[in-house]
């Protein structure tokens, strides 16, 4: 079981209402893979990883974490629902994600936010919580500020103390949704180090980016979004310097 | 010092039954705020139809009105329920409404509506992301709901609790009209025997200001701890 994928995604649809926004996505990680998601505004990549854990429940479409599939089932309107929501909260637990706006809980500080989620959700001792949270924030490099809340924080900060959370939950993937797309130009590169150094500890991550750089130098796989399907998809190498569809050439073009 | 005719301890006995009567009354109505602004929040059709039918009776008819309706359509209720259960099934049940009971029963209720709107903006208040955060961590819904709905919730309600909590205070004296010796009741009785009314209502007055002072100061102190986490701006 040791070298079962984190997670395989097969065949994803989402539509809201009228809208169809996610046309058939499929993905499978290995462990240590970092897999960017690429694409304009308005071509589902964040919706997709919504769709991972479940803050928006795929029309259609199978979702495989370590081998145990979420299981679906329709509500009396006929729409489709978790079937379990127990196992929805464990899988969330094996899936820790970081979002675009932090969403730290304001009024916690930063340690209780880290041992919030191990304590009362993975039950591990408080002492041994309290424990792992400081280990991760020294990690990522706001140790001292372990007794702020978030309010009396950078942008930056913030954002590293959501990814300290994160790893709190020592998941099997973490999710990235546009982690520096909130943040003042100056503070993007102290979060994308930390990524960086997780990425080489072989930590398997999804990760939806604008960040062309980091894409490109730090994942081992990118995926191409383009109105709900993937367009292209392959090694940064390839999907960079090699693409072989016109959307994601036009997308690459420099813009003046 | 202040005479008062030897009406003191009466008085004095009376303010303590206004105080007992205001807290079990507040603890009444945020039972029924919190219950309510969930029910309004919910996706039942029935527990919002039913929390909105409460709020809109509640809140469109006089206090004075629902109270005198309290006492003595209450115990004629009382009195036609234990009959019927008498007579259906032999087993005596009974028991007195007596006017400190309707009086924080219906303070209770008329302040639980006005709770169940406070309530509800406030959570309506709290951001989403928060709430999301909650459950992308693997919270089930009542660990969300206590954690992280509630305590953002208080921040928001804390000024409107603050609000209904000195009305509330202050509609106490209504429950004189249904007979309770309250506060208010002493002092009518002393003012009327005495012929003094300034000597005994301006006490009373005062007594009701120290609580709404006093408890004007708690509430901010608690404000402040609600909002620890936010940066004031000042």
């Amino acid at each position: 079981m040791a070298d079962q994928a984190p997670l395989i995604c097969r065949d994803i649809y989402k539509t809201f209402a009228q809208l169809e926004v996610l046309k058939g996505i499929s993905l499978e990680t290995k462990k240590g893979d970092v897999i960017s998601l690429i694409g304009s505004s308005g071509s589902g990549k964040s919706t997709f990883l919504r769709c991972i854990n479940l803050l928006e429940t795929p029309t259609s479409g199978d979702i495989i974490v370590h081998g145990d599939p979420i299981r679906f089932t329709n509500n009396r309107k006929g729409d489709r629902i978790p079937a379990d929501n127990k196992q929805v909260e464990l899988i969330r637990a094996k899936l820790s994600m970081v979002f675009q706006s932090f969403n730290l809980w304001s009024h916690m500080t930063v340690l209780e936010n880290i041992t919030e989620a191990p304590i009362n959700v993975l039950k591990v001792p408080k002492k041994e919580a309290i424990e792992r949270a400081e280990a991760y924030l020294n990690k990522v490099g706001i140790y001292e500020r372990k007794d702020y809340y978030p309010a009396q924080m950078s942008g930056g900060q913030q954002q590293r103390a959501a990814i300290a959370r994160a790893l709190a939950m020592e998941p099997e993937v973490m999710l990235f949704d546009e982690p520096t797309s909130a943040l003042d130009p100056e503070l993007v590169g102290e979060v994308l180090k930390v990524m960086q150094s997780l990425a080489e500890e072989g930590r398997t991550m999804i990760v939806v980016t604008h960040e062309m750089a980091f894409a490109k130098d730090v994942s081992t796989q990118v995926l191409f979004l383009h109105q709900g399907v993937i367009e292209e998809q392959g090694t940064p190498e390839k999907v960079f310097d090699h693409p072989d569809s016109e959307r994601m050439k036009q997308f690459l073009a420099p813009k003046f | 010092m202040f005479d008062l005719k030897g009406y003191g301890p009466e008085l004095l006995s009376g303010a303590v039954v206004t105080i007992e009567l205001a807290f079990l009354s507040l603890a009444l109505a945020l039972a029924l705020g919190l219950i309510g602004a969930a029910a309004k929040l919910s996706n039942s059709r029935a527990a919002v139809g039913i929390a909105t039918a409460y709020t809109t009776l509640i809140r469109g008819v006089p206090d004075l009105v629902m109270m005198l309706l309290f006492y003595y359509g209450g115990q004629v209720g009382v009195n036609m329920l234990s009959d019927y259960i008498w007579e259906t099934y032999e087993v005596d049940f009974f028991f007195q409404f007596n006017p400190f009971i309707s009086g924080v029963v219906t303070i209770g209720l008329i302040f639980g509506a006005y709770m169940t709107e406070t309530f509800r903006g406030a959570f309506l208040a709290v951001e989403t992301g928060q709430i999301e955060a909650a459950r992308a961590y693997g919270f089930s819904n009542w660990h969300t709901f206590r954690r992280v709905m509630v305590p953002q919730m208080l921040r928001h309600a804390l000024p409107g609790i603050g609000n209904n909590w000195q009305v509330l205070l202050k509609t106490t004296a209504l429950v004189s009209i249904i007979g309770l010796t309250d506060m208010v009741r002493v002092a009518e009785e002393a003012a009327k025997a005495e012929r003094m009314p300034f000597h005994f209502f301006i006490p009373v007055a005062f007594v009701y200001l120290a609580l709404t002072a006093g408890s004007e100061l708690f509430i901010k102190w608690l404000d402040k701890r609600a909002n620890a986490g936010v940066i004031q701006e000042s």
